[in-house]
């Protein structure tokens, strides 16, 4: 058991347990969950519910106001509604959800209000100097307070992985708790990317680190560094949020990002949340997929169960 | 953020059933002698049922004392006439050939095996099967390799061998008996159990179409009677048992006196020692693992959980919310974790035991999931708080009982594991290497696995101590039960 003690902001020692994780037993129990079978009625209510999950994002030096407002329209309408009609008398069947959010740039922002009026769909923003964390505390906290102001109802943050892997705990646990003040109501979701942490032992620790200091979410990746989300590190948070659940009775929420293209992909991650945290963990308030290209293979899939057949590609707008 | 839909999606797997319409069960199956199916001396045939429907799914041909002998005949021809003047290389060609025609039928003996056994479609098709053509592919690579195996011994193959095997991994424990006999040149009466022969069965027709010489192995299906006569059969030159310890001590009894030679793989109490130091998540699905996999039907099984007493409460805590997700049912079911129980009589045998258990006052933990009414199906368990008085801690159950108990220090961990007649397998979980290696050392079991349980690969010998046997199964090893070696 891995135990560090960091201060909190009234002067108090937490103290933070953290697990050891058996690496070959992790990947081992991971890929069970790429053994079970979702067919049929389960396959269909899966589908929807990953598309209703998905935070489709777009994260680019590129990025302008344009592109952003053309993604807005995809996460409004997936597909056009005329194109799912003709099923809905099916049973089981209903309208195709909207995606839970879009996320993107601070800067970029005030133009995905605008296209998401009235829509119901959340804006997550990430900050902190995104993607690598490294800027001092004050420069997150403004980029955060940007994103806020100008209507993001998510903030993704990304800890301080050179702050962690030297071993100064507490600083990463001071910026998520300053950062979590700076959101006031906004939901936090931290990310620890974990492609960078080296050990399935750090990403518990980073795990158990985020959620004392206030992390609505825990994250996987910024998607910019490879390995992004992988069944196993997920499986590994997702045991963290288990045990925070049972030990305080809070529900975290979980995100992995980066990597997952595929329905396939998606439904092991719906298996392994189910099996792990429970039915009542699958909903876009817990559990969110940090992908766009998953989107089109997720209606090509429900549309597959719709038709007996796949449409191709171009049936499906790009964003 | 915004509400989202907050009703909770009820995820269930919907049945997700592999076809039965690849395997074609044979409503009479004869016996495989010299090379071809006969019928029975006796005519008698008796029935194996599907544990999962109590349906009965084949009859199987009932070998009396006249079978085994013509048999043991054909075995002795076969020794003397062909196989033990093919040359080590031509030996290793018949089992890679074999080998490789398991791996193509790999989903017929998948879905037999679970049809015939119960296990769930899961294991016989990713376990299993893959274990079976494993162990023919590496006992190939010896069969020309067997003077490097005990250098500067002479070896020489011992003739005709006698070999029975339980019914919980039908085909696996054929692959174990049959590959290192035939690489060492020795001809083969084998018995499977009698509750599942149809593994076995269609082995002997991968051994036909692999142009096996006639009478290199000989197929005779029956009980216990079956078994005697070839345990008492003058011409065998040795017995190798897999199977119940009670039965092991009849057979050592019967082979007394004579010159046959003698292996006994029995059965076993195994402990699982985590320490607090574990990585607790994953040693939680290694005690799983132990004791739930293959319905309890393992004699390694690691039935005696041994926790450090500063983890044990939060230990079975998750192993109680972990429990609840295993999915017992339908073996076919791709989904299905835990399948059917093997026969009515290994079910009431486990239901006695379990009764036993809470009559001896043990704390009886069973979770809230829904089972099959039909069949012969039993949730997975465990009894908390059990003593080593007990006779839960003493008898092996062959089911999905657990025990738990709790140690102090290392020394009362090994004290308390091994403090059993059986010693065939121990598991460790710590992620303190030094303490790992100075428990196994002082844990008297054949197997010890550390940071994992129930892992099986060809090239590792496999056997017992005390009450759970003697010889070993499984690498260079496996060899020597079926060398002379001087």
């Amino acid at each position: 058991m891995r135990t560090i003690s960091v201060q909190n902001a009234d002067g108090n020692q937490i103290v933070i347990n953290a697990f050891p994780i058996d690496e070959v037993g992790a990947n081992e129990r991971a890929d069970y969950f790429t053994k079970r079978s979702v067919k049929k009625e389960s396959k269909l209510s899966a589908l929807y519910l990953a598309l209703s999950m998905c935070d489709l994002t777009t994260l680019e030096g590129a990025d302008t106001p344009g592109r952003v407002q053309q993604m807005c329209a995809k996460a409004r309408f997936p597909v056009p509604p005329e194109m799912i009609e003709p099923f809905l008398k099916k049973k089981n069947w209903g309208p195709i959800p909207t995606v839970a959010a879009v996320c993107v740039y601070p800067s970029m922002v005030p133009h995905a209000v605008k296209a998401l009026e009235g829509s119901g769909i959340g804006i997550a923003s990430v900050s902190t100097a995104f993607p690598s964390g490294q800027a001092p505390l004050q420069v997150k906290i403004d980029d955060t307070l940007f994103a806020v102001e100008n209507g993001a109802t998510e903030i993704d943050m990304v800890i301080n992985r050179g702050a962690f892997l030297s071993g100064d705990y507490q600083q990463v646990f001071d910026e998520i708790v300053a950062i979590k003040k700076a959101c006031g109501d906004t939901h936090l979701k931290v990310i620890l990317e974990t492609g960078e942490l080296g050990s399935y032992d750090r990403v518990r620790l980073a795990s158990e680190i985020a959620m004392e200091a206030g992390g609505d979410f825990i994250k996987t990746s910024t998607g910019k560094v490879t390995p992004a989300a992988t069944l196993p590190v997920t499986l590994v948070m997702l045991q963290a949020i288990a045990d925070f659940h049972q030990r305080t009775g809070k529900k975290i929420g979980m995100k992995p990002a980066g990597g997952i293209r595929t329905s396939k992909q998606a439904i092991q991650y719906l298996c392994m949340v189910n099996e792990t945290l429970g039915p009542e963990w699958l909903t876009p308030n817990l559990f969110r997929f940090g992908a766009s290209a998953l989107v089109n293979d997720l209606l090509k899939q429900i549309f597959k169960e719709a038709t007996g057949h796949y449409y191709y590609d171009k049936v499906f707008s790009i964003d | 953020m915004q509400d989202h839909q907050n009703k909770i999606i009820n995820f269930e797997y919907a049945p997700s059933i592999e076809s039965i319409d690849i395997v074609n069960i044979q409503p009479k199956n004869k016996l495989f002698i010299d090379g071809k199916f006969v019928e029975p001396t006796s005519k008698k045939y008796f029935a194996s049922i599907n544990p999962a429907t109590g349906e009965t799914l084949a009859q199987i041909a009932d070998a009396n004392a006249k079978d085994v002998d013509l048999a043991v005949k054909a075995a002795r021809k076969a020794y003397t006439k062909t196989w033990s003047k093919l040359s080590g290389k031509e030996r290793g060609r018949y089992l890679f050939r074999i080998a490789r025609m398991i791996q193509e039928r790999a989903r017929e003996l998948a879905v037999l095996e679970t049809l015939d056994n119960g296990k769930p479609i899961k294991e016989s098709r990713d376990i299993d099967i893959p274990l079976v053509a494993a162990h023919f592919f590496y006992y190939a690579g010896w069969a020309d390799k067997l003077d490097y195996a005990v250098p500067g011994k002479e070896i020489k193959s011992l003739g005709v061998v006698g070999q029975i095997i339980p019914w919980n991994f039908p085909l696996l424990m054929a692959a174990w008996k049959i590959a290192p006999a035939l690489a060492c040149g020795n001809t083969v009466v084998l018995k499977p159990a009698e509750t599942t022969s149809l593994s076995c069965l269609l082995l002997a027709q991968i051994f036909q179409d692999a142009g096996l010489p006639d009478g290199v192995v000989n197929i005779v299906t029956g009980a216990g009677e079956t078994g005697a006569a070839i345990v008492n059969h003058p011409d065998i030159n040795k017995i190798a048992f897999t199977g119940s310890t009670d039965v092991g001590r009849i057979i050592q009894k019967a082979v007394a006196h004579t010159d046959k030679k003698l292996t006994l793989e029995l059965g076993g109490k195994s402990a699982h020692i985590i320490y607090e130091d574990a990585a607790i998540e994953q040693a939680v699905e290694g005690v799983i693992n132990g004791i739930y996999f293959n319905q309890g039907h393992v004699c390694c099984a690691g039935s005696r959980l041994l926790l450090e007493e500063s983890i044990a409460e939060m230990f079975v805590g998750k192993l109680k919310s972990r429990m609840e997700k295993l999915r017992v049912g339908n073996p076919l079911d791709k989904n299905t974790d835990i399948g059917a129980i093997n026969s009515a009589g290994e079910y009431g045998k486990i239901k006695k035991l379990i009764e036993s258990g809470i009559a001896e006052g043990g704390e009886y933990f069973e979770p809230s999931i829904q089972i099959p009414t039909k069949g012969y199906f039993q949730k997975p368990c465990f009894f908390n708080k059990v003593s080593s008085a007990f006779s839960l801690s003493r008898v092996e159950v062959f089911g999905p009982v657990l025990t738990i108990s709790t140690f102090r220090t290392a020394q009362e961990a090994i004290m308390k594991a091994n403090d059993t007649q059986y010693g065939l397998a121990a598991g460790v979980w710590s992620e303190k290497g030094s303490k790992i290696h100075k428990t196994a050392a002082a844990l008297k079991a054949g197997v010890i696995w550390a940071n994992t349980y129930n892992k099986f690969d060809p090239s590792s010998p496999f056997g017992g101590f005390n009450e759970s046997g003697f010889g070993r199964e499984g690498g260079r090893h496996g060899l020597f039960p079926y060398l002379s070696i001087k």
